[in-house]
């Protein structure tokens, strides 16, 4: 079902959610940001339309909504554990076209690369997506290279458009709410998921050479990463298809014979992502770190399952302090593949 | 009612075995399925969780031979007495033995890396007629960290064992010697005995290879160089698995995740990994 509200109306979806869900979107932390003065927009509760940023990129992803930054797995003492529990509310959240998309590849780790993952499924079962449109193609974003820059599968689609919000709800359960506008002569029948208005083209040129692989390693472009990077992780936190973690224990200072394990977001560009016992590890050069991050979102994670992970949002462009950009690297590879070939010869 | 694969259960140390001053094998209680080369990961609650291959499998129980050079190593070793240890596993593929059953198998092990492949030793030196043949070349650093003592001395009745230690005092020497008989024990690196190796034929024989980066690398050459072709080569990899399942991400290489896909891996697939 599809009606077009004014956007001050949308508040009341908010109302009628409130007491079922906990709704999380993107929403500004004044001087919250990495220089004075400057805020941070990232997911958080919201508990009103007018919290969302809708009109600038967040520069978290919504990721912490299935994959929180530390998650408690289990409580120990000595000899017995006992399993963390879950949310008990079901939960929204609003996200673009480019995160959406990568919540398939999230699927793709957390629910068919081995076992399923009792944590993320449970958090999974209960959260319902709200695509929101992009005003624009922000900067640094690639969608339309990776093929993201259209919603795919949502539980309702929100679209910004002249002070007016088209809503195409697809949730059944939802539908209902809808019903106050639904005698609006704006209400029809939905054939076809909404759309962002992009022009075609858009965004930053990204090309992933059709001949990539990993010869690629070879080429000297990594070296540049040597020096420049400084192995701080911040692409992989903001990234919204970076899945790893790392297990971590901690115990209660009043009671040390009690305490937790936790799993917290770990980054494959800082030290000691692959340390083995005994003082092993590989990759201890920056620029091995990029080349291995670099050809997992556009090389072999599509190896292995079909279609490229990276989702092409920018994110990692936008934050990185030495202002290294995922996407140049990704444009030089083509050259790069020329070099190591010719070295080949 | 979804599994949860994160909460271990707690297995009884029933023995323990000490090879050398920082190497032990814990004997553990468990039922249920398991292959030589999987692991479990192995967790003291408060220091956390680490891979631990499996070196024996009992009636009822596995062998996790540890080494104490880490952070929940070192606890395990402070206090295991009486203790017991929260597993959970087995995870990875395991060595199967039909991949070498009916070969000339060739068994190089460096160090520790003798642990995953001591069930796979242990099989032939004990089903010699299910092979044509087995040679073990089992490198150490020196006489002290030699493992697996009496298993040497037991597969050498059935099975050629070549034990080197890669330098080691003429008095050392000797007090090793006498200790192995009738396992001669070796001065020199594992490599330098591949050249002495007899295979009837190369298409028939096989060759698995577990240990340091360094010392699997400069074996599959010398196998490569007296005529193995790769498809006859495996080897186990050693990364950091931090969950066993597929999700932490910290063992992949490439689109390969050790900890499902391997650790063990024959060779054609093995020598695209790059880290």
């Amino acid at each position: 079902m599809e009606v077009t509200i004014k956007q001050e109306q949308l508040a009341f979806l908010f109302e009628a959610w409130k007491d079922d869900y906990v709704i999380y979107g993107p929403k500004r932390f004044a001087d919250d940001g990495c220089f004075s003065d400057t805020d941070t927009i990232r997911y958080g509760e919201i508990s009103g339309p007018e919290e969302i940023v809708f009109d600038e990129k967040s520069q978290y992803s919504f990721k912490e909504a299935l994959l929180p930054a530390y998650q408690t797995l289990f409580y120990f003492t000595e000899d017995a554990v006992k399993e963390a529990d879950g949310p008990e509310k079901e939960a929204i959240v609003f996200l673009r076209s480019c995160d959406l998309h990568s919540v398939k590849r999230l699927d793709e780790i957390y629910l068919s690369n081995g076992p399923e993952d009792f944590y993320y499924k449970r958090l999974r079962e209960k959260i319902h997506f709200v695509w929101m449109s992009c005003p624009e193609v922000f900067e640094n974003c690639f969608c339309q290279t990776m093929g993201t820059d259209q919603p795919e599968d949502y539980d309702m689609g929100v679209k910004w458009e002249g002070g007016m919000v088209k809503i195409d709800c697809r949730k059944k359960e939802w539908v209902s709410l809808l019903e106050p506008f639904m005698k609006d002569k704006d209400a029809v029948e939905a054939k076809a998921p909404l759309r962002n208005t992009f022009e075609e083209g858009a965004g930053k040129d990204v090309r992933i050479p059709e001949s990539l692989s990993i010869d690629v390693a070879k080429s000297d472009i990594w070296r540049d990463y040597d020096g420049r990077c400084i192995a701080c992780g911040r692409c992989n936190f903001v990234c919204p298809t970076c899945t790893c973690f790392t297990m971590q224990d901690l115990f209660y200072s009043e009671n040390g014979r009690a305490g937790e394990r936790r799993r917290v977001w770990a980054s494959c560009m800082v030290d000691g992502y692959t340390d083995v016992a005994g003082g092993g590890s590989y990759r201890q050069k920056n620029g091995e770190r990029m080349r291995f991050k670099v050809l997992h979102k556009i090389l072999d994670y599509k190896q292995r399952n079909g279609y490229h992970m990276c989702v092409g949002c920018g994110r990692c462009d936008d934050v990185c302090p030495e202002y290294i950009s995922f996407s140049d690297c990704i444009n030089k590879l083509e050259d790069a593949m020329k070099e190591v070939s010719a070295d080949d010869e | 009612m979804m599994s949860n694969e994160y909460i271990p259960f707690l297995s009884e140390i029933k023995e323990v075995i000490p090879h050398t001053s920082i190497e032990y094998t814990f004997r553990m209680t468990y039922e249920g399925d398991v292959k030589p080369g999987q692991f479990f990961e192995v967790s003291l609650p408060k220091y956390g969780e680490a891979p631990i291959s499996v070196s024996g499998i009992g009636d009822g129980t596995v062998d996790l031979t540890i080494r104490k050079v880490g952070k929940v190593t070192n606890e395990i070793f402070e206090q295991y007495i009486g203790a017991r240890l929260f597993l959970r596993g087995p995870y990875g593929n395991g060595f199967d033995v039909a991949d070498y059953r009916g070969k000339e198998l060739v068994v190089m092990a460096g160090g520790t890396g003798l642990s995953p492949v001591r069930g796979v030793v242990d099989y032939f030196a004990t089903h010699g007629e299910e092979c044509k043949g087995l040679t073990l070349i089992a490198g150490f650093k020196s006489p002290e960290d030699i493992l697996f003592k009496e298993d040497l001395k037991r597969w050498s009745k059935t099975s050629n064992v070549i034990l080197t230690v890669d330098a080691a005092e003429p008095d050392e020497l000797a007090a090793i010697n006498e200790e192995m008989s009738p396992v001669t024990v070796h001065t020199g690196l594992v490599t330098e005995f591949i050249s002495k190796l007899t295979i009837g034929s190369m298409e028939s024989a096989a060759a698995v290879v577990v240990g340091p980066p360094a010392m699997m690398r400069f074996s599959i050459a010398g196998l490569q160089k007296i005529g193995f072709p790769d498809e006859n080569l495996w080897i186990s990899q050693e990364r950091k698995m931090c969950c066993g399942i597929g999700k932490c991400g910290h063992c992949k290489i490439g689109d390969v995740y050790v900890c499902l896909d391997g650790p063990v891996f024959n060779y054609t697939k093995g020598r695209s990994l790059l880290d």
